[in-house]
């Protein structure tokens, strides 16, 4: 397929998005706070970070809040009355300055939200979701996204990807989708002819670190090996790395009573939590950090790849730089390949 | 760090204790945890001014627990912990060697809780300049103000609980957050959900909170939730004539006196 490629000049990008915001557009893009750029409702162009290598935070958000309310409820003496959010209050939303790897992390999400039952709400969200990807430019050394199938200009889960062209340069726009062409049809004067499709020669260099087909062969036969007490002895057990991922997709249901009326909501939960796995009687069938360790591992490069044909990891190095104990995803994928069963 | 590494090792051949916990090189520009039970391991123990983190909260960890007598190499914040713990009956000597580590970077090695704490107590706690003027600014705001403040602040937390994880002083196995039957704090990180569980957690360390910062630098999303506890430790310097951890120490939260000042009831 012959891939739509424009140049938008390096000026260009304010104007599409003041004329965004003019066609009442909702532009969620990268901006700083305490140190840290994550993906906020974005007022003007100016408070667009940039020059980052990823945020702290990916875009899942936007598509799985991380506390969703799905229904209301209230009791009376007639009984019980539920009512479903409205889903055409889901607003659209321009999803402005994603790296590769959080695109392509949306596509793995979707698998998950559509394995068996296809979840309405997500569903809703994403269809509503205009995703302007951002090649990378430069990396640093928790990248690894070509180790998973990626690479810094993949096009996968963009409808537009802007690649910059040279440090202080124009963009080369890669229009993928059709709601890539409704964007261009707001504003085709930024859109211009491109003379310049090559953009290999800008991107960042990400070394393949490790074999993610031998990964999920070493894994079947991994589940007893003691490098998973090794690797997890520092872990504390939180939840930085899961909710940090632009896959990890587990959530917990709670009810927000409040007297005779209230709400469910789902919440973001982690398979790092010492109470993810315990059961009513007290049991706990993954009783020990090395066990919760190995589950993750396992589901994002064994059980994603076999029931959904799909890696759960887009290598964007979030969660090893978000870790409080250097707990490095990279560092243990390599060892996992190294070590000898 | 050359004194560590050697007394690292004599340990383990000795088997005087099965683990050592360190700092080593970690990935990037970090250090991390080390634990090291043989005696080749004991090279990659280092220390520098990058070892920050608490190596408190593995004393109380299970799979830490279960290997044994172990050894910590201890800063000043460590080692308060540690006396904070023992007061809690989380730690005794018998299941702990300190070794620790001055604030002129010098190996000391301790034969008991007691000459830990006894270390301890020469120094006081004391609040670094930026953070005390930051709590200045708190003070001076009208309290419509402050509480803004807390609602923006807290409104990225997505409770990973990574500060939970990385306090020596949350070590319960389930925490008030985790109940649901009757459910005391709610669980969506809501503005309502975040500002519960912040305040709730300030609470509960008042007192035993030895102000290391841990909770700070393990926030994800860089969150100053060190302003909270740290605010409740001047309180405590206010109201009760402050706060060092102690082997038989009272425990500020959880004592009652029949002259205690009741003041705070408006």
């Amino acid at each position: 397929m012959n891939i739509d490629k424009r140049l938008v000049r390096k000026d260009s990008l304010e104007k599409l998005f003041d004329i965004l915001k003019q066609n009442s557009k909702k532009i969620y893009a990268p901006s700083e706070k305490n140190g840290k750029i994550t993906f906020r409702d974005a007022e003007n162009f100016k408070g667009i970070s940039t020059g980052y290598i990823q945020t702290t935070q990916s875009s899942k958000d936007i598509t799985f809040p991380r506390a969703e309310k799905i229904l209301d409820y209230s009791k009376s003496k007639e009984g019980m009355s539920v009512k479903g959010i409205d889903l055409k209050e889901i607003p659209e939303i321009i999803l402005w300055g994603v790296r590769p790897c959080d695109a392509n992390g949306i596509g793995e999400l979707s698998s998950i939200f559509n394995w068996d039952y296809k979840d309405e709400i997500y569903n809703n969200r994403l269809s509503k979701v205009t995703v302007f990807g951002f090649s990378c430019n430069k990396s640093d050394e928790y990248c690894f996204c070509t180790s998973v199938g990626g690479n810094p200009g993949n096009t996968l889960g963009s409808d537009i990807l802007f690649t910059r062209m040279g440090d202080d340069g124009d963009y080369l726009a890669e229009i993928l989708t059709e709601k890539g062409n409704v964007i261009v049809s707001i504003a085709p004067q930024l859109f211009e002819k491109s003379e310049n499709s090559e953009k290999e020669k800008y991107l960042a260099e990400v070394p393949v670190r490790f074999n993610h087909e031998e990964i999920k062969n070493k894994l079947d036969k991994f589940f007893e090996s003691k490098e998973w007490i090794e690797q997890s002895l520092r872990c504390l057990g939180c939840g930085a790395c899961a909710y940090v991922c632009p896959t990890c997709a587990c959530f917990d249901i709670q009810d927000e009573a409040h007297g005779k009326k209230g709400s469910r909501v789902r919440c973001w939960d982690s398979c790092g939590f010492s109470h993810f796995t315990i059961h009513t009687s007290g049991h706990n069938p993954r009783d020990a950090q090395s066990q919760r360790w190995r589950q993750r591992i396992m589901h994002k490069f064994s059980y994603m790849p076999e029931r959904l044909s799909v890696y759960g990891c887009t290598g964007c190095g979030r969660c090893s730089r978000a870790c409080p104990v250097d707990m490095n995803i990279l560092e243990n994928l390599i060892s996992i390949q190294e070590v000898t069963i | 760090m050359v004194d560590l590494i050697k007394r690292a090792k004599e340990l383990i051949e000795s088997s005087s204790v099965k683990v050592v916990i360190g700092y080593e090189q970690g990935t990037g520009n970090k250090t991390r945890a080390l634990f090291v039970e043989n005696s080749e391991d004991a090279d990659k123990l280092i220390f520098d001014s990058r070892c920050i983190q608490n190596l408190a909260a593995y004393i109380t960890k299970k799979e830490i627990k279960e290997k044994g007598k172990m050894a910590v190499a201890a800063t000043l914040p460590v080692m308060r912990s540690i006396i904070q713990l023992a007061s809690e009956f989380q730690v005794t000597d018998a299941n702990i060697l300190v070794l620790g580590i001055t604030p002129e970077s010098k190996l000391i090695e301790f034969g008991n809780l007691a000459e830990v704490e006894k270390f301890v107590h020469q120094y006081e706690i004391e609040i670094d300049v930026r953070n005390k003027e930051m709590l200045d600014k708190l003070e001076k705001m009208t309290q419509p103000e402050r509480w803004q403040f807390w609602i923006d602040e807290l409104a990225p937390c997505f409770k990973c609980y990574a500060c939970r994880a990385a306090c020596p002083m949350c070590y319960c196995s389930r925490c008030t957050v985790d109940f649901n039957q009757p459910q005391w704090i709610p669980v969506p990180s809501t503005e309502l959900g975040n500002l519960e569980w912040h305040i709730m957690r300030a609470i509960h360390l008042t007192g035993r909170c030895i102000d290391c910062d841990a909770c700070y630098n393990a926030c994800p999303l860089s969150i100053p939730i060190n302003l909270l506890t740290k605010r409740m430790l001047l309180d405590a310097k206010e109201h009760f004539g402050g706060y060092q951890p102690a082997l038989k120490g009272e425990h500020l939260m959880s004592t009652y006196k029949p002259d205690d000042k009741e003041n705070f009831i408006q």
